[in-house]
């Protein structure tokens, strides 16, 4: 009786001494990660810090200005706080080169607090970013990358696929094939010349377009490459123009795709050829700058549209003046969501009041978005390779056709000529 | 001609005298293989060459900014492409306002004129703060020190203009008057490259007239021979030095001008940079350092880089041969300087110039 009753006491001391232990030390936010990848710590009254990696310098500043908007407004809508926590937004200028990627992501991937970025604007820059913030163990969601290669997984078909990379602008491929579709199918052309800068942006949608037009029984006559910073397009159009293709599909960015349009007009040969454009012409500037050269110019581009986006534009008005530069900031805002939502999904507080940010929970929550209501549409995370990361609607783009009154009377967008929700053959 | 058979026996000498055969072979081959194709037609041939003088004007203009500089610092202003820029840059917003008024096509000749002095001026303000605030008290530093700082200048004056105008492009009404073409048989000249080519031609041999007929052309002369010796002869040689970056600067701005007729878009505030180097490329080619060099070089950059690409590289079966323009620019610049060092037409520099 005697043993149990000290059994018993040496019991309760025990619990007693168990409790005081833990009372005295409370498992600490380390003790409390269990994650693989490791954890972001965000000590109390720390605030929360995401990185931006956007072309802030350079020619295509317009798109680091436009994307930036999308995710200011993304964190002021939430009144700059998420989990009771300030955010703290640390943007870096990634360029558009591989380069500026490699630069920016060093830079946001050097802070241990950081949880993740936006960006890249360019495809190129993400493929420097993209093995960086990978093995770091972090994430980066792109609102206007649209190259093929970034969500390809095979290395022997080009693909640079890494764990962490998302993406809420279309994929490449996606566009490129239906822009082939819409040559053929819509506009019944037969010969196609196409134009790229070496960007891995333009250089994908080029190739693609020109495989789809090959596969559909056109025939593809010319495939060249101008530089980015070139003005003069007399040379390239004169080597076109022995070819006389019907369609010349010219993914370029301004300032080239406006020397391209501007110059083809004085070209002999080229009188019937149409251009068709990419994303990276789309935006309000190619009419606007290019003049009447541009009417009649396709260009294929995001399509956003739905009381939200109103909401959103006028948010924009309110806070920047004017309208977005380019339109991939509905992409930036939605990409700024996802991040915030999936760190809102998985930061665990701890007894000392940190919160407990797990690397690979972050990943494994973006890649489970489903139907999550976008401005740019109901997005899904995909997982397999050839669109591993992809999470933008594939239906939210169009051709658009530019006409007089995007040149003369500032209307932008364009009018929707097709919509890739539509049949080619129809 | 052949420095290894004659001294002794150098692989340097060698190996340079086999590149130049190189170089030479290839040129021959691609061209021959391209002219005997025949896809080009004669009539291509003389736009591209002409379009090729046009855009080398434009590099002529910017290039004697480099070289005025040089001749008489013997620094590089790698800011140069950048005062370029601000007088374009600025002056588009004037060409907007003429435009919407309707004076730029009711008194064309009135509103180009108006529109180059506008950018000459602001160039030429440009560059003389430049000279004052990031040269001047640099002068008699080691010569790194004010080429850094050049460049330094150049991104400060990028950033500086993305601040006040933005970062999105711009571009140059069209003018009606410059919209036609001469037709000369089969060969049909657009009249915005006669424009180009012609206002170039002028301000050129304006330029010339200035440094060689004028007193202050004396003076500037005289400083870039020997700036001692001028100061003694009573000439102020600081004033002579901001006059010769006002110049330069004049004219990059009235290149901008005449560029935004030849190619209206593009303008924004990074508009300066290709442009720079081309023009430094065209002033090294033609001899840096002489005026009728960097007229020269200039014209000669921009008609190669036009014919170069479907002459040569598509002769030659290289794949994305206009991606390849630079290639020949700059293959053109080792070749004229393995054959002259001192460029087209500059003289051998002193060991103090070189």
């Amino acid at each position: 009786m005697k043993r149990i009753n000290v059994m018993k006491k040496t019991v309760a001391s025990l619990l007693l001494l168990s409790l005081v232990s833990v009372l005295l030390n409370p498992v600490s936010a380390e003790d409390a990660c269990r994650d693989n990848l490791g954890c972001v710590i965000v000590a109390e009254d720390e605030p929360i810090v995401i990185g931006a990696m956007l072309v802030l310098s350079g020619a295509v500043t317009y798109l680091g200005d436009d994307s930036l908007g999308g995710v200011e407004l993304a964190i002021m809508d939430r009144d700059g706080e998420l989990l009771g926590r300030e955010i703290e937004l640390v943007v870096e200028d990634s360029l558009c080169s591989a380069e500026g990627g490699q630069a920016a992501a060093q830079r946001l991937s050097a802070d241990p607090t950081m949880i993740g970025a936006i960006g890249t604007n360019c495809s190129s820059a993400a493929q420097g970013a993209m093995p960086i913030i990978s093995d770091a163990g972090l994430v980066m969601i792109a609102p206007s990358n649209t190259s093929p290669s970034l969500t390809n997984e095979d290395v022997a078909s080009g693909g640079s696929h890494l764990p962490g990379y998302f993406r809420t602008s279309h994929n490449g491929l996606v566009e490129g094939m239906r822009n082939a579709e819409f040559a053929i199918g819509v506009l019944g052309s037969s010969k196609l010349a196409t134009v790229h800068d070496g960007d891995p942006y333009t250089e994908g949608l080029a190739r693609v377009v020109a495989d789809t037009f090959a596969e559909l029984g056109g025939e593809v006559v010319f495939e060249g490459a101008v530089n980015k910073g070139d003005t003069d397009m007399a040379s390239i159009l004169t080597e076109i123009a022995v070819y006389q293709p019907d369609i010349a599909y010219v993914p370029l960015f301004e300032p080239e795709v406006n020397f391209f349009a501007a110059q083809m007009q004085h070209i002999a040969g080229l009188e019937d050829t149409v251009i068709i454009g990419g994303g990276a012409s789309f935006v309000a500037g190619f009419p606007e700058n290019t003049g009447a050269a541009a009417i009649g110019v396709f260009v294929s581009g995001p399509l956003v549209t739905g009381e939200a986006y109103e909401q959103f534009l006028v948010r924009w008005e309110e806070e920047y003046s004017g309208s977005p530069p380019s339109g991939y900031h509905a992409h930036a805002y939605d990409a700024t969501n996802l991040l915030l939502n999936a760190v809102e999904a998985v930061a665990v507080r701890s007894d000392d009041g940190s919160l407990v940010i797990g690397k690979q929970a972050i990943r494994d929550a973006i890649a489970a978005t489903e139907d999550y209501p976008g401005l740019t549409g109901s997005l899904t995370c995909q997982e397999e390779s050839p669109f591993a990361g992809d999470c933008a609607p594939g239906t939210a783009l169009a051709m658009f056709e530019i006409t007089e009154a995007e040149v003369y009377d500032d209307n932008w967008p364009p009018p929707v000529f097709w919509s890739f929700s539509e049949s080619a053959s129809e | 001609m052949f420095k290894w058979k004659t001294d002794e026996f150098s692989w340097v000498d060698f190996t340079i005298d086999v590149l130049r055969i190189l170089i030479v072979l290839a040129i021959v081959v691609g061209s021959w293989n391209t002219l005997s194709e025949g896809r080009i037609s004669f009539a291509q041939w003389v736009n591209l060459f002409i379009a090729g003088l046009s855009q080398g004007s434009i590099y002529a203009l910017i290039a004697l900014g480099y070289t005025l500089v040089y001749g008489i610092l013997l620094m590089i202003n790698f800011a140069h492409g950048e005062v370029f820029m601000a007088g374009a840059f600025s002056t588009v917003f004037l060409a907007e306002a003429l435009n919407r008024t309707g004076f730029l096509n009711q008194s064309p000749v009135l509103a180009i004129l108006l529109m180059i002095l506008f950018a000459g001026l602001v160039s030429m303000t440009v560059a003389i703060l430049l000279e004052r605030i990031a040269y001047r008290p640099l002068r008699g530093s080691p010569r790194l020190v004010p080429l850094i700082t050049a460049i330094g200048a150049s991104f400060f004056l990028q950033y500086t203009f993305r601040g006040l105008y933005g970062s999105g492009f711009k571009a140059y009404p069209q003018v009606k008057i410059l919209q036609g073409a001469l037709q000369i048989g089969s060969i049909n000249i657009p009249t915005v490259q006669i424009f180009v080519f012609a206002s170039a031609l002028v301000l050129m041999f304006g330029l010339y007239w200035l440094v060689e007929r004028s007193r202050i052309g004396k003076a500037m002369r005289a400083v870039s021979e020997n700036k001692e010796v001028a100061r003694l002869m009573g000439i102020d040689i600081d004033w002579v030095i901001l006059f010769t970056f006002g110049v330069g600067g004049f004219l990059a701005g009235s290149a901008g001008v005449i560029n935004g007729m030849f190619r209206p878009q593009g303008v924004n505030f990074f508009m300066g940079f290709i442009p720079g180097i081309k023009a430094f490329t065209a002033a090294v080619l033609g001899g840096i350092g002489n005026i009728p060099g960097a007229m020269l070089g200039g014209l000669f950059l921009g008609v190669i880089e036009a014919i170069g690409p479907n002459l040569v590289l598509a002769g030659l079966g290289i794949p994305g041969a206009n991606q390849l323009k630079d290639v020949i620019a700059f293959t053109m610049l080792v070749l004229v300087l393995i054959f002259r060092p001192q460029g087209i037409l500059g003289e051998r520099l002193s060991e103090k110039k070189a």
